[in-house]
């Protein structure tokens, strides 16, 4: 591999011969620079267990998952934080008056994304926001067993998260 | 202020980890003391990040981060071991 | 203990977000203690005390990166690190509790059956 591209290779070749999921290698480097000063010792050390983790731990990467546009991915995040905010103050006082009055209840939600990944992304964003934990995903029957601590009307929730959570999701990994 | 609200703040954590000892005194099923020692371990991942603003030390938060890591890894491992028997399969 | 070369405004919104962080978690654990299902008693933990600890690292992330002129980013990984696996144990606890039929019979309605 290295002795074909010193003949005949350019420097990007280089790059994905060496590295097999750049992306993650990327985020590996990144996360090593963070934690120490940046230094050229550093910058050397993290490359080098960048490519060595991301090539080792290639084989528990099923599949990969394609993000169509990173910039709605940050929006989506960014909203993601208010509404963990907003929920948590539903939650709290919840929690807090009206302990003794509440409906928890299961449901299942019928899901339309099949990415492994952005199915992961639904089901922690449901997990952080109002009232709701994911607790079982069934893979055959393509549903999220989700627990709700106060629930009312399991449709108005499901449309709920549907427009809000998973439409975008679908729009970002291009499911 | 500050030294004020951390106190403060050392001390509610402080009844909260009490709260979450006793819920994995009571149990009383044992997924109920996973989820308290899961709590537990955020909360004193919070005491440990105070104390390191109350002594101006600045370097715990490596410990801060093993408990977070450990914390993580420990509860899945728990809860995995419930579903399938073993922990690594 | 506090730089006094720090502005009021600064001091005063890293005070609010260490008290507000502590608030928020002491409620997950009054949730946690004093809720009757184990379902119930899952949601506390998993949304307000993550985000009680994510408004504490903030605020320390602040103070730190005052108080030593530079940005201290180590905090915030630790909040994004959390962030991320607070639902994947919860989903898996929750998972437990299904598999073990804890809580079936209590509170919660639609019980799944198997």
């Amino acid at each position: 591999m290295i002795r074909h591209w010193l003949r005949e290779g350019t420097p990007h070749e280089l790059v994905t011969a060496l590295v097999a999921t750049p992306l993650f290698a990327g985020f590996l480097l990144l996360l090593w620079l963070l934690m120490n000063e940046f230094s050229f010792g550093h910058l050397l050390l993290g490359s080098a267990l960048a490519v060595v983790i991301s090539r080792v731990t290639q084989p528990f990467w099923p599949e990969r998952s394609r993000i169509k546009y990173p910039g709605r991915l940050l929006l989506y995040l960014g909203r993601l934080l208010m509404d963990i905010l907003k929920s948590n103050l539903i939650v709290a006082r919840r929690i807090l008056f009206h302990s003794r009055q509440l409906q928890p209840g299961f449901f299942t939600y019928p899901l339309t994304l099949t990415d492994d990944f952005a199915v992961t992304m639904l089901a922690s964003t449901i997990s952080l926001t109002p009232g709701t934990v994911s607790a079982h995903y069934d893979r055959e029957g393509r549903t999220l067993l989700i627990h709700c601590l106060h629930l009312e009307d399991e449709a108005a929730l499901i449309r709920d998260i549907h427009s809000r959570y998973e439409l975008p999701l679908q729009e970002i990994f291009d499911d | 202020m500050i030294e004020w609200a951390v106190n403060l703040a050392i001390t509610v954590f402080a009844v909260a980890i009490i709260l979450n000892l006793y819920r994995l005194a009571i149990g009383p099923d044992i997924v109920d003391r996973i989820l308290a020692l899961d709590t537990l371990m955020i909360n004193s991942i919070a005491l440990i990040v105070l104390f390191d603003i109350r002594l101006s030390l600045g370097i715990l938060f490596e410990a801060a981060m093993l408990i977070a890591l450990m914390g993580f890894v420990g509860t899945v491992a728990m809860t995995k071991y419930l579903l399938r028997g073993d922990v690594i399969e | 203990m506090t730089p006094s070369s720090m502005p009021f405004l600064l001091e005063l919104f890293i005070s609010l977000l260490l008290v507000a962080g502590a608030l928020f978690a002491l409620i997950g654990s009054i949730g946690l203690a004093r809720l009757q299902d184990f379902f119930m008693r899952l949601h506390g933990p998993t949304k307000a005390s993550t985000l009680g600890l994510g408004c504490l690292l903030i605020g320390s992330l602040l103070y730190f990166s005052f108080q030593k002129g530079t940005v201290s980013v180590h905090e915030a990984i630790v909040t994004v690190f959390l962030f991320a696996t607070a639902p994947v144990s919860a989903h898996m606890m929750a998972k437990a509790a299904l598999f073990r039929a804890v809580g079936k019979g209590g509170p919660s309605r639609n019980y799944p059956e198997n």
